[in-house]
Order: C-alpha cells, then structure tokens, then sequence
C-alpha cells in the first residue's frame, strides 16, 4: 500500500497533500483566498517593475524603496496634521516630483549609455531614498493611517462545509484597489496614445525619437506610474503589518513573477503574480512540512523555473528570434 | 553642475544621519563605551528604543554624576542595521580606540566576536542574547550574556504553560507550536524545545519565518490554523514580531496562549494590532513605566536638555527600559572594575575582571534609582557567565504592558548540563579554542 504508517515519500507528496484538501476544505478554500490576495498585490508591484523596465530597458532596483517612501511620505504629512486624503494627494505629488527627478538627474544623462549603468544609477537612487526618506522620517516604523483613509477593517466569517472561510475587509480592498489599478494601467498602455508611444519606445529608442515621440515624456509617464503603484502597494501591505523600511524586501517578491510572466508583459505580470501568489501558498501549507516549512521564499523560484524549462521567454514575453 | 551638486550635498546629508555620535569627552581621561545600534533598515522598530535606553542611561551619568567615580563616559553609537558584515566592521573601527567592552546587539554579530574577544581582550556583553553557551565562564572567559540565555527563557515560558495546563503531566498530548525568526537567533531554542517534548510528551509544530518573509506571514498562520497548537511560543524581532501578532489576531488564536521571548514584547510589537492584540503574553526581566527615580534623572538630565534622540512619551517603554537594562550592566561593571583594580579609567582586561564578579543586589538596584526593575544579579561568577536569573511574564491590556507573574525561576537543572555540552562541543569544533588562563575574582 502506498500510504501506510510509517507513511513514504510518495505518500506524503503524492496522497497526503490532496487529502488534507478534502478533508478540510474551508482550510483550503483559505488558503486559495491568501494566495490570491498575495499574488494581486505581487502582480501589483511587478507591473511597476515592468513599466519602467518597457520604456527604458532598466530593472528598477529602485521600485522597493519607492514602496517605502511613497507609504512613508503618506504618513508622515499625515502625522504633521495633513487630512489624510490631502496626504495622499500630496503623496502621488512626491511620487511625480520623484519621477521628474529621475528622469531629469539620472536618466536623462545617462541615455544611450550600457543597460547596465542605467540599473545601477537604480541601486544609487535606492541607497540616496534610504538614506533622505531615513533622514526625513527616521527610521522607526509608523501606523498606516487606515481609518483616516477609510479602509475597512474586520472580518468576513463565512461557514463552509462545517468550517469557515474568514475574508478580511482589508484584504478585500486590496483585491478590489489592486485590480481596478491593474486593469487600469493595463488598458492606459495598450489602448491610448501614450501607451502606443510606450511600446515604441520600448521596441527601440532610437526608432521612437525619429517619429517624434519625446522619449523625456515618456520616462516620466512611466516613472511617475511606477510611483503610484509603489504608493498603493506601501498603503496595502503597510496596512496589513506596519509602515516600516522592511517593506522594501517585499518588493522583492515580484522578481519571481517577473521571470515567470515577462519583463516586458503586462499581462504576464498580471497572470505570474496570481500564479506565484497560489502556488507558493499551497506548496507552503501542503507540502512545506516535507522541507520543514518556511518553504515560501524559494518555492516562489522553483515554480518559476519550472515554467521556464517549457517556456524561457516566460508566460507572455516575447519570443526573440536572431537570424545570424 | 548645480544639479549634481544639490544631488551630492543631499547624498552627504542622508548618509550623515547613519553613525550617531553621543559623547565627546577625550580619550585620555574617559573610558571609550561603544553601542553598535540599528536605527535603520529591517529591525529598527526594535533596535532604536534600545539603542535610545541604552545612550540615555549612559548619558544621563555622564550628565547628573559626571560619569563613573569621576571619569566620563565617552559613549559612541555605530550603525550596524543588524546586519553580520556591519556589525564586524564597526567592531574594526571601534578597537583602535580602546573599548572597554562590545554590545553586539545581534546573535549574528555576537557569534563573529566570540573568537576575537579574547585576542583583542575585549570583553563582549550579550545581554540575553547571543550564544547560549557562551554562559559557560571555563571556556569564554571574554562572553558574558546575563541576565538568561534563551534557554533559560524557554524553561520559564514552559513552566508558566504547564503552570496553567495545571502541572507538567497535563502537557502530554498537547501540540505546541514554535513560530520563529529562521536565523542563528531563532533556531537557538530548538534543542531543548525537541527535550522538553520528548520528556512531557508533548508535540511541537515549527513555522519558520524566512527574514524575507517576515511582513508577509500569512502562509505560517494558515498553517497554525490548519493544525490547531494548544499553544504558540514566538522568537521574534523587528518586523517579524508585529506581523506576527497581527496575523494571530486575525485567524483568532487566542492571544492568551501565545508567548513570546523577551525580544518579542515592544510596546510596537503589539500597538499596531490594537485591541486585538489583548491578551498577547511575553516575558520580560526588566521593569516598565518610567516612575523609576532613575527614569526620572534621564527625562531630567538628558531628554529635557534635548541630549537625546528619543521622544519624551517613549521613555519608559518596554525596549527603551531594556536599553536602560542593558546600560545598567555596562555602568556596573565599570564601577566593579574599578574597585577591583583601584583604577578609575579601565582598559577591556579590567573590565572583564569587572563583569565576571558582578553583582546587583535589591539594595544596590534601590540606590540606583531602580527599585524593584530587575531581579538581583547575584550568580555571575567564573564558571557561570549568565547567572540564569529570573523573568516575568508580561501581558498586553491594549495600551500597556503589565506584569502579570511574580518572578519565574528557570530550569537551571535543565539548561546548564546542556549548555555544557554545548559549550564542550563548540570548543571541540573549533580547533585551537584557547584554555583558559584569566585568574578568578570573588564577585563583589
């Protein structure tokens, strides 16, 4: 018999595992629901890395401390008696003053250098954001102003098949926030003009310039859109656990999703982020005792990898075809 | 130009505010009390009201009695971020200066120091933190981590579980869970936790918390639900430890029966999971509130004079007093030091003279303006560098933390064989581990 006690490894990977989801399936349902609000707020912040990485070839080593700065700025105009709304205007203003700032002291001269000056002026302006939003707000962690921002807070409790399914008010929110931002984004570069001038200038810089599109513009476009998702994101996952400069590791998450989906696809941020954010959940619940659990961190690699074997250019990335 | 100028200058200014400097009494007649500290990056939540307490306190001396016996303090703060490399290389920038001794702050940097100690003959002061088995005074002479190891801190966890499960034997069949920083620091229990199983006949579900997930714990709580523990034991720091309280309260866990170490009781490690957060149970060795005379000098000599970094409704919280704490055996151990030696500026061998031989008493804590905040420190001797001192428990009411138990004695019977063992193992795997060749002084 394959799973009799001691049970063997095909049993604890290939039974066990889908038994504990039918024997309680509210724990499973559950566990689906984290994963997919985890992977909406993963998706949400790989579109950010993606925006910036189709107008300019870049990976922004810069988008996770632009979480931390964005959240930060929100709360500290806050604690110096902004209403909270105001706060957060003020903070998508910081984020378009960050983006022309970018563009106008970091990348403006730096066009046409290698890629890989350009990713590493990111760690500069990662390591300057530390440092100025650590002298501006210092270092100790702030309460997400949640209430003042109406974000419901609580629980859904819903019985389900002799257990319960708890869905958080927040984590709602975040789903509903994060996807309205999503397609939003998603349907402003694909469907309108700037978008259009986005994937020219994506395809080639030089091309874009000759038909006149400003290439200034654009870098601010995107800058300042990647801004706006570092802020929604520093407001959800802030609410969720503390606004703090540990929020930076976060963004990491979506390196993962990235490989999977594609640097350059929208969608694929948008399909790897749901992908990764279930998968790493049901591996961890299902099969994390089998590695001694904490498994979260490196299962969100391995799926991507996985995926990689059968598709290197990722989900929806673009199949480069050289003809030598 | 101008722009690149602007940018530079801003640069220089986000970059100046990392190394705090306190104190600036001269080298020749002060003695050199360096703080490694992290104000910034993944754990300040924690780090800064102790790197506050400890400064204060320090200051404070320096201020209301013009240091210790007459000499000033001159006390030092590096930027680590509790980060391993940093933390080395302040230990670097800090020797040529003459240091009495060395607070790591981080197990990860305590274990780096641990070899160096006795070669630059500078004490190190893990203050309940660190290498358990550094207690073991025959074979690290140069560690001192007193008030209680970690394992200590398990014993006294264990024993007010069992004390509420209504004796040892009623822990049979119950599952206990262990959610913990997955790092030197939380995996340091684990051997006596898989003893105390084996012996009471308990279970133990382990939730590891990679350092980058730890804002993002969902998955862990999932599986506390999924496997319904009796009780949750918590090795938590920085933004694991918030996160972890909120996540609790969320799947609701019933906060009376998750117990945290000492390094998981932050007045900001329960305050932003609100009223949720009631009930929230961690142990503490060191008073709370600032109505200690002590307290009282620093808000006077040192906060209301603008001297220090922290805000006025800070002191008092649980991690500034611990700072405090952690100040107190600096200040002491100088003082002893010096009696000792009949110096009054000591060099790092005095100092170890000094901390090996201390002792606190009830009395002493009075005249130190701290009456009742910490238990006597009475068994740091030669052979025991940790002196496994009591701890109470604490519990959140919301807004504060009160103490809830009298003082809980460890299992001393239980910790010290093992950290023995453990000791006589690190010396076996480190080949060439010095024998110990410091004389023995008789505690003060």
């Amino acid at each position: 018999m394959l799973c009799v006690k001691p049970y063997n490894w095909a049993c604890k990977i290939f039974i066990i595992p889908f038994w504990e989801m039918w024997e309680l399936p509210d724990i499973f349902v559950q566990t689906l629901w984290e994963g997919l609000v985890g992977g909406t707020l993963y998706s949400l912040i790989a579109l950010g890395f993606v925006l910036v990485f189709k107008a300019s070839g870049v990976f922004n080593f810069a988008q996770g401390i632009m979480v931390v700065f964005a959240a930060l700025s929100l709360v500290g105009l806050h604690a110096i008696g902004v209403p909270a709304f105001l706060a957060l205007a003020l903070a998508a203003v910081i984020m378009l003053v960050l983006a022309i700032s970018v563009e106008r002291i970091v990348l403006r001269p730096l066009v046409n250098q290698p890629d890989i000056i350009l990713f590493m002026a990111t760690f500069g302006l990662t390591y300057f954001l530390i440092g100025f939003g650590e002298l501006i707000f210092g270092g100790d962690p702030k309460l997400m102003i949640t209430k003042q921002l109406y974000i419901p807070t609580g629980t859904y409790s819903i019985d389900f098949a002799g257990g319960r399914v708890e869905l958080q008010k927040l984590d709602i929110t975040a789903m509903v926030v994060a996807s309205t931002m999503v397609a939003v984004l998603a349907v402003f570069f694909s469907k309108t003009r700037i978008g259009r001038a986005l994937r020219a200038v994506a395809d080639s810089h030089k091309a874009a310039l000759s038909v006149g599109i400003s290439l200034n513009q654009i870098w601010v476009i995107v800058w300042f859109a990647a801004g706006l998702v570092a802020l929604v994101t520093g407001i959800m996952w802030g609410a969720r656990s503390e606004v703090s400069f540990a929020l930076e590791i976060i963004a990491l998450k979506a390196l993962p999703v990235l490989i999977l989906g594609g640097f350059t696809s929208i969608p694929g941020a948008i399909v790897g982020g749901l992908i990764i954010g279930i998968g790493e959940k049901v591996g961890e619940i299902y099969w994390g005792p089998l590695f001694g659990r904490g498994i979260e961190s490196w299962l969100a690699y391995m799926i991507a990898l996985i995926f990689l074997l059968f598709r290197p250019q990722g989900l929806f990335g673009e199949k480069i075809i050289e003809r030598v | 130009m101008r722009m690149k100028g602007l940018l530079v200058g801003a640069v220089l200014a986000a970059t100046a505010v990392t190394p705090a400097f306190v104190s600036n009494a001269s080298a020749q007649d002060s003695i050199y009390v360096p703080l490694f500290s992290y104000r910034t990056g993944p754990f300040a939540n924690s780090g800064i009201p102790i790197a506050n307490g400890m400064a204060d306190y320090l200051n404070m001396l320096n201020e209301r009695d013009g240091g210790i016996n007459g000499v000033k303090l001159n006390v030092e703060e590096c930027e680590t971020g509790y980060n391993t490399e940093k933390g080395v290389a302040c230990y670097e920038s800090t020797k040529a200066k003459n240091p009495v001794v060395t607070n790591p702050y981080s197990t990860g940097i305590t274990l780096q120091l641990i070899p160096r100690a006795s070669v630059d003959k500078i004490p190190v002061l893990s203050m309940a933190y660190g290498l358990s088995a550094s207690a073991v005074g025959q074979s690290f002479p140069w560690v001192f981590n007193p008030p209680a190891t970690y394992w200590d801190g398990l014993s006294m966890i264990m024993k007010y579980i069992a004390e509420k499960e209504g004796g040892f034997e009623k822990l049979k069949g119950k599952t206990i869970g262990y959610i913990f920083f997955d790092g030197g620091y939380g995996r340091e229990p684990l051997p006596l936790l898989e003893i105390f199983a084996k012996k009471y006949g308990f279970e133990t579900k382990l939730y590891p918390v990679p350092p980058a997930e730890m804002q993002n714990q969902s998955g862990q709580w999932l599986n506390v639900r999924k496997d319904k523990p009796d009780w949750m034991i918590m090795w938590g720091w920085g933004a694991m430890n918030p996160t972890a309280v909120k996540e609790a309260a969320r799947i609701k866990f019933p906060m009376d029966k998750f117990v945290g170490i000492w390094w998981s009781g932050g007045d900001d490690d329960a305050r932003p999971a609100g009223d949720d957060a009631k009930g929230y149970l961690t142990l503490n060795f060191n008073g709370v509130g600032a109505q200690y005379p002590a307290v009282q000098d620093i808000i006077k000599h040192v906060v209301a004079k603008g001297k220090s970094q922290t805000q006025a409704d800070k002191v008092g919280e649980n991690l500034y007093n611990r700072g405090i704490y952690n100040s107190v055996l600096i200040a002491e151990g100088i003082r002893n030091a010096q009696k000792i030696t009949g110096k009054k500026v000591i060099t790092g061998e005095d100092m170890r003279r000094g901390l090996e031989s201390l002792t606190i008493t009830q009395a002493r804590w009075k005249e130190l303006g701290l009456e009742g905040f910490g238990a006597p420190i009475t068994a740091v001797n030669c052979t025991d560098h940790n002196g496994h001192h009591a701890a109470y428990m604490q519990q959140w009411n919301g807004k504060n933390w009160v103490k809830i138990t009298d003082w809980i004695s460890p299992m001393k019977e239980e910790v010290r064989p093992l950290l023995e063992a453990a000791a006589s193992d690190y010396v076996t795997k480190n080949a060439g581990w010095p024998k110990r060749t410091e004389s023995c002084d008789r505690p003060s």
